[in-house]
Formats: C-alpha cells, sequence, structure tokens
C-alpha cells in the first residue's frame, strides 16, 4: 500500500484547486495587513520620523541645538512642548527628563559617541540614537508619575548602568515651572 | 550516494561543536543576569561571552549546518560524486581559521562589539577578519553547489532538477547575496578603522549595510529546516510531498523577497527616511506567503502520510501519526514554535507595534523562539536522520531521541515566553545586570527567573544530543542504504523553466535589492559630514 491509489487526474484536479484555494487566502491575509499598517500610519499619524537630519557629533558640546545649556525640555508658544537630550557612554543628559502630562512633546535626541537607544518602559516612545544623525520622536503622556528610560542598544562595557528616568507632572504645574523661561528637567529631584 | 561522508560529518561535528559551546554561554548569560544569579563583579565578562554566543549561533553553527547538508544533497539529490571536494575542504578549513581567529580576541576582551557589530564601536581586526574568512569558506560552499547542479544539468539535459537540491542552491544564493551587506560594511568601513587605516567612519550607513544582510541571513538559517519538511520529513513518516511545484514556488518566493526588506530593521532609526521604511514593511508582509504555502503543503504531506496508514475522519488522521518517530515529533514541535514565533514576527513587522518592543528582551525571546526552536529543532532532526548514512551505524537509542526533542520543545517554551513577556515590560537587551530590588523592575524578577530554568532544560537537552550522536559513532555497523528523498504525489516528468532554473530569480532577487536598498545607500554614502569619530573596545 503507498501513495499510488491517490494518483490519477481527478484527484490531481482536486488537489489543484485546494491549493489555489489556500494561496488566495495566503494573499488576502497580507493584502490585509499590509493595508491595516498603511491606514494606521496615515490615520492615526504612527509614522516614522519623515526627514533624516544629520548633526556633527564633534561639535554638539560646542554649539547648535544639542550644547548643555540647550538640553532639557521647553514650553514652546504654541503650548506644546520640546525635549531635548543626548545619549553619551554612560547616561543620558538630561538623566531625568521633565514632561506635562496630555501635551503633545517633539522628543529630538542624539548621540555623541556610540549607538544608543531610548526607551521609555509603559509606552510606545522608542528610537536609536545614532551619532551623525537627529531622532525625533512625537510622543504624548496621559499619566503622571515616573517611567524608567534604559538605553536598548549595547554601548560597550557600561550599558547595563545606562538608565534614565522620565517625570510626567501636572499640566498646569509644568506651566508654573516654565514660567522662568530656561530648560526644565527632573535632574536632582 | 554518499560517497564523502567525512567531509559532511567534519562539518556537521564541527558545527555541533561549536554550538555545544555557544550553548553552555546562552545558558549562563541567562543565569548570570537573572535573579537566581550572582551578580558579577566584572560586567564586561558578560558582553565577552554575548558576542562569542552571537557570532557563532548567528554566523558559525547554522553556515556550517547548511553546508554539510548541501554537500550532502548534492551527493545523494543528484547521485553524483561531489565535485571540487579539494576547494569544499579547502571552504571548511577557512572556516576553522576564521573563526578561531575571531574567537581569541573575543575571549580577550578586545572584541565585545556583538555579533551585530554596529559602529562607530570598533574590536580588535582580527575578529573581523575571522568572520570574513568564515563567510569567504561559506562561498566557496555557494561555488561548489552551482557548479555541482551545472555538471549534473550537463549529463541530464532537461531532467527536473530533484527539489532538494533545487531548494539547496537556492538557499545557497541567497546567502551569497544577502552575505554581500555586512562585507561591504566590513571591506569598506570597519576592517579600514579596526586596521588604523581611517579614524572616523558613518554609523547610519554601516547600519543599513547591515540591514542588507540582517534579514534574509535569517532566511539562510531557515532554508535547512524547510528543506527537510518538504523533502525529508513526507518520506520519514510514509507519506509523500503534496505538491513538487507549490514547493518550487515557495523557495522562488524567498529567493526573491527575502532580501529588499532588511529596512525593517531601521524602523526606529534616524537615518533612513520614513519613505523607504514604508516600501521595505510593505515588501516584508510578502515573506509571509511562503511561509503559508509551506505550512499548508507540510499538513498537506502529513496528512496523505496519516490515511496511508489508515488514518480517517476529518482530525482523526492526526492520531495515526508515526508519533514514535523522531521526525514526525520534531516537525510537530517545529511547526508550534513557527506558528508562535510567527505570530510574533507579524507583530515586529508592523511599524507601530514593533514601537513598543523594538530592542526590548521581546526581541531576543522571538529570535529564540523561532531560530533556536523551529528551525534548530529541525537541524537536529536531520543529524538523525543522516547519521546511521554517514558513519554506517544505527542509532540505536529512539527513545532517548524522543526524550532529547521532548525537552527541547520544553524547555524553548519555558525559556522563550516569560522572555516575551519581560519584553513587553519593556526590559532592554543585552545588558549585563538588572536591578531587580527596583521596584519598577522587581515585576520581572519572575519571569526572568523562569527563563533561566528553561535554559538549563536546553543546555540539557543539548548535551543529550551530542551524546546521542557520539555514542551512533561507535554502535554496530549497519548498512542504511542510499539515503533518498520524498517523492511527490505527482512525481514531475517535466517542470517549467522557470521552476527549474534559478537565473531569472536570481536577477530578480538582485533588482530588487539595488531598487530598495540603492538609493538610501547611495544617498548615505554621498552625503558628507556624517562620519564620526571610532570608538575603540577595550581601549580605555
Ligand atoms: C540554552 C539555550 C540558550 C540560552 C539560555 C540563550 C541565551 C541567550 C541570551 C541571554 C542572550 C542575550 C540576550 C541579551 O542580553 O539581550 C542570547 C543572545 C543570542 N542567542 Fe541565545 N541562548 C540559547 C540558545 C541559543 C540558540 C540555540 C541560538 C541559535 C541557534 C541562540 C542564538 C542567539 C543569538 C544570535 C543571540 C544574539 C546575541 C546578541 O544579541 O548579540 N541562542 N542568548
Ligand atoms: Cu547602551
Ligand atoms: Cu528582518
Amino acid at each position: 500500500m503507498s501513495a499510488q491509489d491517490t494518483h490519477g487526474s481527478a484527484s490531481a484536479e482536486v488537489a489543484a484547486r485546494v491549493e489555489r484555494r489556500w494561496a488566495t487566502i495566503a494573499v488576502i491575509i497580507i493584502v490585509v495587513m499590509a493595508g491595516l499598517a498603511a491606514f494606521a500610519g496615515i490615520h492615526r499619524a504612527t509614522m516614522p520620523q519623515p526627514r533624516v537630519e544629520t548633526i556633527d557629533p564633534s561639535r554638539i558640546h560646542l554649539s547648535g541645538e544639542f550644547v548643555e545649556s540647550n538640553l532639557g525640555s521647553v514650553l514652546e508658544a504654541s503650548g506644546a512642548v520640546t525635549v531635548r537630550a543626548i545619549g553619551q557612554q554612560y547616561s543620558f543628559t538630561p538623566a531625568c527628563i521633565l514632561v506635562p502630562a496630555d501635551t503633545p512633546i517633539t522628543l529630538r535626541a542624539t548621540s555623541a559617541d556610540v549607538v544608543h537607544g531610548i526607551l521609555i518602559q509603559g509606552t510606545n516612545v522608542n528610537t536609536m540614537l545614532v551619532p551623525g544623525y537627529i531622532s525625533e520622536q512625537l510622543m504624548r503622556f496621559t499619566r503622571t508619575g515616573d517611567y524608567l528610560m534604559p538605553c536598548q542598544e549595547f554601548c560597550s562595557f557600561g550599558h547595563e548602568g545606562m538608565w534614565g528616568k522620565v517625570k510626567v507632572i501636572d499640566k498646569t504645574e509644568f506651566a508654573n515651572r516654565a514660567k522662568g523661561g530656561g530648560r526644565l528637567s527632573c535632574v536632582g529631584q | 550516494m554518499l560517497v564523502n561522508r567525512k567531509l559532511i560529518l567534519a562539518h556537521f561535528w564541527l558545527a555541533f561543536a561549536v554550538f555545544g559551546i555557544a550553548l553552555t554561554l546562552g545558558a549562563w548569560q541567562m543565569f548570570i543576569r537573572s535573579p537566581i544569579g550572582t551578580w558579577l563583579s566584572n560586567p564586561e565578562l558578560y558582553y565577552r561571552s554575548l558576542t562569542a554566543h552571537g557570532t557563532v549561533m548567528g554566523y558559525v553553527f547554522p553556515t556550517l549546518v547548511a553546508m554539510g547538508f548541501g554537500y550532502a544533497i548534492s551527493e545523494s539529490a543528484l547521485q553524483q560524486r561531489l565535485v571540487g571536494v579539494r576547494w569544499a575542504w579547502a571552504g571548511f578549513w577557512l572556516i576553522v581559521i576564521g573563526s578561531v581567529m575571531a574567537v581569541i580576541p573575543i575571549a580577550l576582551g578586545r572584541a565585545s562589539v556583538l555579533y551585530t557589530f554596529y559602529p562607530p564601536l570598533i574590536g580588535n581586526v582580527f575578529y573581523y577578519l575571522g568572520v570574513v574568512l568564515v563567510v569567504v569558506g561559506s562561498w566557496i560552499w555557494v561555488a561548489l553547489m552551482s557548479i555541482n547542479l551545472r555538471v549534473w544539468r550537463k549529463a541530464n539535459p532537461g531532467a527536473p532538477v530533484p527539489l532538494a537540491m533545487f531548494a539547496n542552491v537556492a538557499g545557497s544564493y541567497l546567502w551569497a547575496w544577502t552575505a554581500v551587506g555586512a562585507a561591504l560594511e566590513l571591506l569598506l568601513q570597519i576592517i579600514p578603522v579596526a586596521a588604523g587605516l581611517k579614524a572616523t567612519i558613518d554609523a547610519g550607513l554601516a547600519r543599513v549595510f547591515f540591514s542588507w544582510t540582517l534579514h534574509a541571513i535569517v532566511y539562510f538559517w531557515l532554508m535547512p529546516t524547510y528543506i527537510a519538511y518538504y523533502t525529508i520529513v513526507p518520506r520519514a513518516i510514509g507519506g509523500r510531498v503534496y505538491s513538487d511545484s507549490m514547493a518550487r514556488i515557495s523557495f522562488i518566493l524567498f529567493l526573491v523577497v527575502a532580501m529588499p526588506i532588511g529596512m525593517h530593521h531601521t524602523f526606529a532609526d534616524p537615518q533612513v527616511g520614513a519613505g523607504f521604511k514604508f516600501i521595505h514593511s510593505a515588501f516584508t508582509a510578502l515573506v509571509a506567503l511562503p511561509t503559508l504555502l509551506t505550512v499548508f503543503t507540510i499538513c498537506a504531506s502529513v496528512e496523505i502520510a496519516a490515511r496511508v496508514r489508515g488514518g480517517r475522519g476529518m482530525f482523526g488522521w492526526i492520531r495515526a501519526l508515526p508519533w514514535d518517530n523522531p521526525m514526525m515529533l520534531a516537525l510537530a514541535f517545529s511547526f508550534v514554535m513557527l506558528g508562535f514565533g510567527g505570530a510574533g514576527g507579524l507583530i515586529n513587522m508592523s511599524y507601530q507595534l514593533d514601537a513598543s518592543i523594538h530592542n526590548t528582551q521581546w526581541i531576543t525571546g522571538h529570535f529564540h523562539l523561532i531560530f533556536g526552536g523551529a528551525i534548530v529543532i529541525m537541524y537536529f532532526a536531520i543529524a538523525y536522520d543522516l547519521w546511521p548514512h554517514l558513519t554506517g551505524r544505527e542509532l540505536i537509542d529512539v527513545r532517548l531521541m524522543r526524550t532529547q526533542l521532548w525537552l527541547w520543545f520544553i524547555g524553548m517554551i519555558v525559556t522563550t515566553f516569560p522572555w516575551h513577556w519581560v519584553g513587553i515590560l519593556g526590559m532592554p537587551r543585552r545588558m549585563a545586570y538588572f536591578d531587580f530590588g527596583d521596584p519598577a523592575i522587581a515585576p520581572q524578577a519572575l519571569s526572568v527567573t523562569l527563563s533561566a530554568i528553561g535554559g538549563f532544560v536546553l543546555l540539557a537537552s543539548g548535551i543529550m544530543f551530542i551524546v546521542i550522536l557520539a555514542r551512533g559513532m561507535r554502535a554496530p555497523q549497519t548498512d542504511a542504504g542510499p539515503y533518498r528523498f520524498a517523492l511527490a504525489v505527482h512525481e514531475p516528468k517535466t517542470v517549467p523553466v522557470a521552476l527549474n532554473t534559478h537565473a531569472l530569480w536570481v536577477a530578480l532577487m538582485i533588482g530588487l535589492t539595488l531598487t530598495n536598498y540603492g538609493y538610501p545607500i547611495l544617498n548615505l554614502a554621498l552625503s558628507s559630514g556624517t562620519s564620526v569619530p571610532a570608538v575603540y573596545v577595550g581601549a580605555q
């Protein structure tokens, strides 16, 4: 006894039909998945950063957007907040990022040396920091409190110690603190 | 007709020896960073181990398995002595030399850059040169597979190429081309810097080059497993391949769509714009197609075996399967892990969902489940199936084989399920230490402990595997007969040229890579001011 008895043109036809049906289902699954991703990207604005921005990491301490005095959170005239940060072996500056709840926030960050990553636990904020390039990510927190912010890419022997923090505070409290101008952070609090 | 058995055995033994070492390192890593491990006073040791584990498991082990299996397929499917045996040995020794060359700087802590390299972190130049030698050794294999097929074609003009060889050669071409990305990165960017000829490097461009390799390399790892699904499993369990042409189409699809999608590994990167990320993510959806087709064809082939054995009913046939056959068991475990792993993969490939798990322990959990689980368990099955034909001795201990497969399956589930979970909680990967005393991290302690326990189950299973093969070298002699591959329900008498040759598909693979990678690479390579100073590991 062998599979001989499944031979014959009738069974071949059945086989071809079943196979075609399955192939059609497979193609539909794939088209639907790709469509969903495109829809979510456009409709919910969860798209990767659109533009590539470059920066010279050997000069970021000296001038430009990422000089030390410009790092931290700033309340823009529009009511939105911009956070600027850098990663270096093995810490983030600022090590504690202060932001308001329920506010559109733009995170702009880069690396001063090797590849790092920023991940804010409990959220989907997650981006690589590649030296030479600026990463930009939009975020919005609905819950106040403290979040851990580890570096998520190996950056040499101290990688396991590279943990930052994000402190989300009430919107009005943030506005009060921002009154004096300057760059806010929660380092040392 | 397996003539060059020594050559094939040498590849398999070296593969499983380095696998055993790397597996031990893996279990140690899992333990030492878990709450039951004691704090490692020197975290640097963890990264040495991680570099060795990743380099061996990612590059050396699967390459050797693919090569040894490829030589076995060439001789037994084509029924033709291997042409170029000396070259094959040269390739083998290049891999030996390359591995030793890479491992010395790793052991000395001079190359703790992990297997993904990621400049501007730069390690000792001999580490990279060693990896290059391993790849060059494997390219000799690619050339030999192609030459052997050509020799056979000359002798059998117009005949259908046996499915196993058709797939094997497709896999070798995929590997040859996907390795080019990392080769360009190493030769043009990293090695000049590691050798001290240059001091700066474009880290963004390097990540794009590496993504060229990083995706399709997983299909290279997968090839021996898929070849076993189609051409060994049905024969071993007494069935037939449901459809020879569907099998060919699946392998062709892997060849064409595995390549132009690697930039899904740069979803969270700043050096690639949204447009190319979208294109690559759309193409990524396509790569699910050959796997869906395979699942169907293999399930149908297995059902044929069951019905031949008298199985009946809509699902009743499942009971009629030869469950005491290790091949059947391995296939079932492999499919279960492929199912869970594939579901996880759908999450990784969507930009929106990926954001919450990118570079977390979810990713390490995911690829251990798919690669270490679904793929490697079939490497075990391939070895068990081939061994008597290579050694001329019987593998008697079928019970031990079943236990070993069960343990690998259970170990993998226990290890990787909690591993995924802590990833969802946001636990970052590649860290030597976690402060489980921190209240924010404490909830992850239990899961990490479970994973560590699973790791030891895997280690035990791995040791059993090696013991079974070693004992097989001393078992009583038998004549296992010629090594055969599964027949199709309808054995093809003629096959359309498109399903019998690779040229068209290789051209498509290269063309799609150039359209999907050409512009981003040129754009990054030509833009000035993005090169950054190298940071040498271990130089402090
Ligand atoms: C005893 C079983 C195993 C255990 C416990 C284990 C454990 C680990 C651990 C802890 C890591 C590092 C994760 C991190 O720090 O982020 C790792 C990485 C890795 N493992 Fe395993 N592993 C095992 C088996 C395997 C197998 C069978 C394979 C594949 C054949 C494999 C391939 C890899 C690869 C490619 C990496 C990536 C290294 C890197 O990220 O640089 N492992 N493994
Ligand atoms: Cu890091
Ligand atoms: Cu990929």
